[in-house]
């Protein structure tokens, strides 16, 4: 067990014949993946790699290979478009890795995906790994990752890395890892994941990843305090981060005195998470969560 | 991206949303003759700065002739404008805007942004024109109604209506405001903004409704599909090695400190400076090098770091997931070599093709403080900035 992928997810890539999407393709081939299609409109009956067949519409592409989850690595321009043709197509999990979409495509994609069975994570997001079933969709460094109890989830894409690596090192192995992405409008936020990471019977533990800027991490916290029972610990990117500066997510900034590091970690301290003193400390973090579970 | 009063008040302009009339002015006489041209018995002379606040730090200002404007705009202009959004150098003034004035009856906020809880936008009115909105936010957050907007329906005049009856409008201000609230968003949606805000909207003693400031920012990722709005880009207003990152697609903030930084994604790039803080440094600055970044992106990167005169030493923080540890390498021996390299570079490496790029950085001869993780490349860093021997 785990959550959103496992071993029976047929995935296929939105853009597999671009730069980014044709790199990866071959990374999450190489790491187990189940890469069933390509989608590339104008591209359709040629072959990725001699092993992964391209079609030029997502609907055909379900159709024919019976894919139920997408990475899409569209540009910016075209992403929200592809994001709507993956939905429209069935696929119920639509992972968008694409950074730089602008914010009101994405208000309008929210909307038209609103009461579908459609689960959208990020966009501007690294993906979803589960490394027990060698699935990897995204962009997140396969090697680092070990089959595990532990279930990521973090807005920030490369500090999942990190926090991925020290948990490693230390010996705890991830169930899932997720990205949630960087930008205001998201498809999936901390509630959703934790609430999965909450029912999975596989998952022991959780380490949660927030950075300034919005109030994701403050209702994750508020959601923690009245159902999440399991360890956790958090960090929150951006302490040192002045007001009114964008740190290069779209969603990273303190406006109006709203958002600060300060004021996030202080809710999801009130709501039991052990958070992390330093990003170096991640996974020692997590490490004392358990420890402080198994005491109790 | 930010733009000018001047500025956002054309695109109002554009999309009906009622402003005053005013002329553009770069010298004392040619607000003298904006004046009289404007004819009113006053007129009010206006700095065009992008920090909001600039009628307390003493930009805007009323003048009862032509005369007076151009004494007012000989004051305003070159000055080294002050307000809370400013730095405490200020900045400095170039164009002044004259407006005519206006019989105004009651000053009202009006603002839309993305609400991020709902991922919608929402239109924001207050009866407390003319003060900052935060302040009324905090203090009294009864007094600010909102609406929070469908995007498939768009704004609803009924919205508009309720917002007008909830300030208290009566007669035909009803229905000038609710026009005006749907010019606005218009405005705001066909350009790609990410705020636009009306402090004060004026209702005039004839009932008509104006704009007499207007505040817009635009989503940095829409700009592609928006040339027009692109070209009221005003560079002596930014931060000059901001400006520069820009045009590299790099993200990029100045600070005080003296630690130049590289990383690779905002969340590492904001933790890293945290873990410079928190070991006793300071960062120069915020630069995420994003993505897929190529060879030159990462020299241009780090050349940038480097203009600033403040930097003892540089940390290069990158976990590979996107990008390619041997791109990143290439990237810095290159960067490295061609600015001839003055001060310590320490230089942390994880992820994707990671091996390839710590062994481009061994066999490039380059003397480089190899760290093992984040906290050891800070410390190194912080050391190596004191003037600490470090390896």
């Amino acid at each position: 067990m785990s959550i959103l992928v496992d071993q029976n997810t047929r995935v296929l890539m939105q853009g597999i014949t671009g730069s980014a999407g044709s790199f990866h393709a071959g990374q999450m081939l190489d790491y187990g993946t189940k890469l069933v299609a390509g989608v590339t409109p104008g591209k359709g009956g040629h072959e990725f790699q001699d092993r992964v067949p391209i079609f030029n519409t997502v609907a055909e592409a379900v159709k024919q290979t019976g894919a139920n989850a997408s990475v899409i690595f569209v540009p910016p321009p075209f992403a929200g478009d592809a994001i709507l043709e993956a939905a429209d197509a069935g696929v119920p999990l639509i992972i968008t890795i694409t950074e730089g979409i602008p914010v009101l495509d994405m208000v309008r994609v929210k909307r038209a995906l609103q009461g579908r069975p459609v689960r959208l994570i990020g966009p501007n997001c690294p993906g979803v790994i589960t490394p027990s079933a060698r699935c990897k969709i995204g962009i997140m460094p396969g090697h680092i990752h070990k089959p595990g109890r532990i279930g990521v989830v973090s807005r920030s894409g490369t500090l999942t890395y990190e926090a991925v690596f020290q948990l490693t090192q230390l010996g705890l192995g991830q169930s899932t890892a997720v990205g949630i992405g960087g930008d205001p409008v998201n498809g999936t936020d901390f509630v959703d994941c934790l609430k999965l990471f909450h029912a999975d019977p596989e998952t022991d533990a959780v380490i949660m990843i927030g950075e300034i800027g919005g109030s994701a991490e403050e209702a994750g916290a508020e959601y923690i305090a009245r159902e999440f029972k399991k360890p956790i610990a958090g960090f929150i990117a951006g302490v040192s981060a002045p007001p009114g500066k964008r740190m290069g997510h779209a969603g990273a900034i303190i406006a109006g005195g709203k958002g600060t590091a300060t004021e996030k970690i202080r809710a999801l301290e009130a709501a039991g998470v052990l958070m992390a003193p330093s990003p170096t400390e991640l996974g020692t973090t997590l490490q004392a969560a358990l420890k402080r579970a198994a005491s109790r | 991206m930010k733009i000018h009063e001047y500025q956002g008040k054309e695109l109002f302009r554009k999309f009906g949303v009622p402003t005053p009339r005013g002329i553009l002015a770069t010298t004392p006489e040619e607000a003298e003759k904006a004046a009289a041209t404007l004819g009113t018995p006053i007129t009010v002379v206006k700095a065009q700065i992008h920090a909001g606040g600039r009628g307390k730090g003493g930009g805007v200002k009323l003048a009862k002739s032509p005369a007076e404007a151009k004494a007012h705009a000989a004051q305003i202009l070159g000055m080294m404008l002050k307000t809370h959004q400013t730095g405490p150098e200020g900045q400095r003034v170039n164009k002044v805007y004259v407006e005519e004035g206006l019989p105004i009856e009651r000053e009202l906020y009006l603002g839309m942004t993305l609400d991020r809880v709902t991922s919608r936008l929402s239109l924001m009115a207050s009866s407390e024109g003319g003060v900052e909105i935060e302040e009324v936010a905090a203090k009294h957050p009864e007094k600010i109604l909102l609406e929070s907007i469908d995007p498939v329906l768009g704004l609803a005049d009924f919205q508009g209506r309720k917002l007008a009856f909830g300030l208290g409008l009566k007669g035909d201000s009803v229905g000038k405001f609710v026009a005006f609230c749907r010019a606005l968003y218009r405005c705001y949606v066909e350009t790609d903004a990410s705020l636009a805000e009306v402090n004060p909207l004026v209702v005039l003693k004839d009932g008509s409704v104006m704009a007499l400031d207007a505040k817009m920012n635009f989503d940095d990722n829409a700009l592609y599909r928006h040339p027009e709005i692109l070209a009221y880009r005003d560079v002596e207003e930014e931060d000059p090695i901001e400006a520069r990152a820009k045009e590299f697609d790099l993200a990029y903030i100045s600070l005080d400190g003296n630690i130049g930084c590289m990383v690779n994604g905002a969340g590492l790039a904001m933790a890293t400076m945290d873990t410079i803080k928190l070991v006793g440094g300071e960062p120069a600055n915020f630069l995420d090098v994003g993505g897929g970044a190529s060879k030159e992106k990462v020299t241009a990167a780090f050349k940038l770091i480097l203009t600033d005169p403040e930097v003892k030493a540089v940390l290069v923080n990158i976990f590979g997931g996107i990008m390619k540890g041997d791109i990143i390498a290439e990237g810095v021996v290159a960067a490295a070599r061609e600015v001839k390299l003055r001060v310590p570079l320490v230089v942390r490496l994880e992820g994707t093709n990671v091996e390839q790029g710590k062994e481009i950085l061994r066999k490039s001869g380059l003397t480089i403080i190899p760290a093992d993780n984040l906290r050891q490349a800070a410390e190194k860093a912080v050391a190596a900035a004191r003037g600490e021997k470090v390896s």
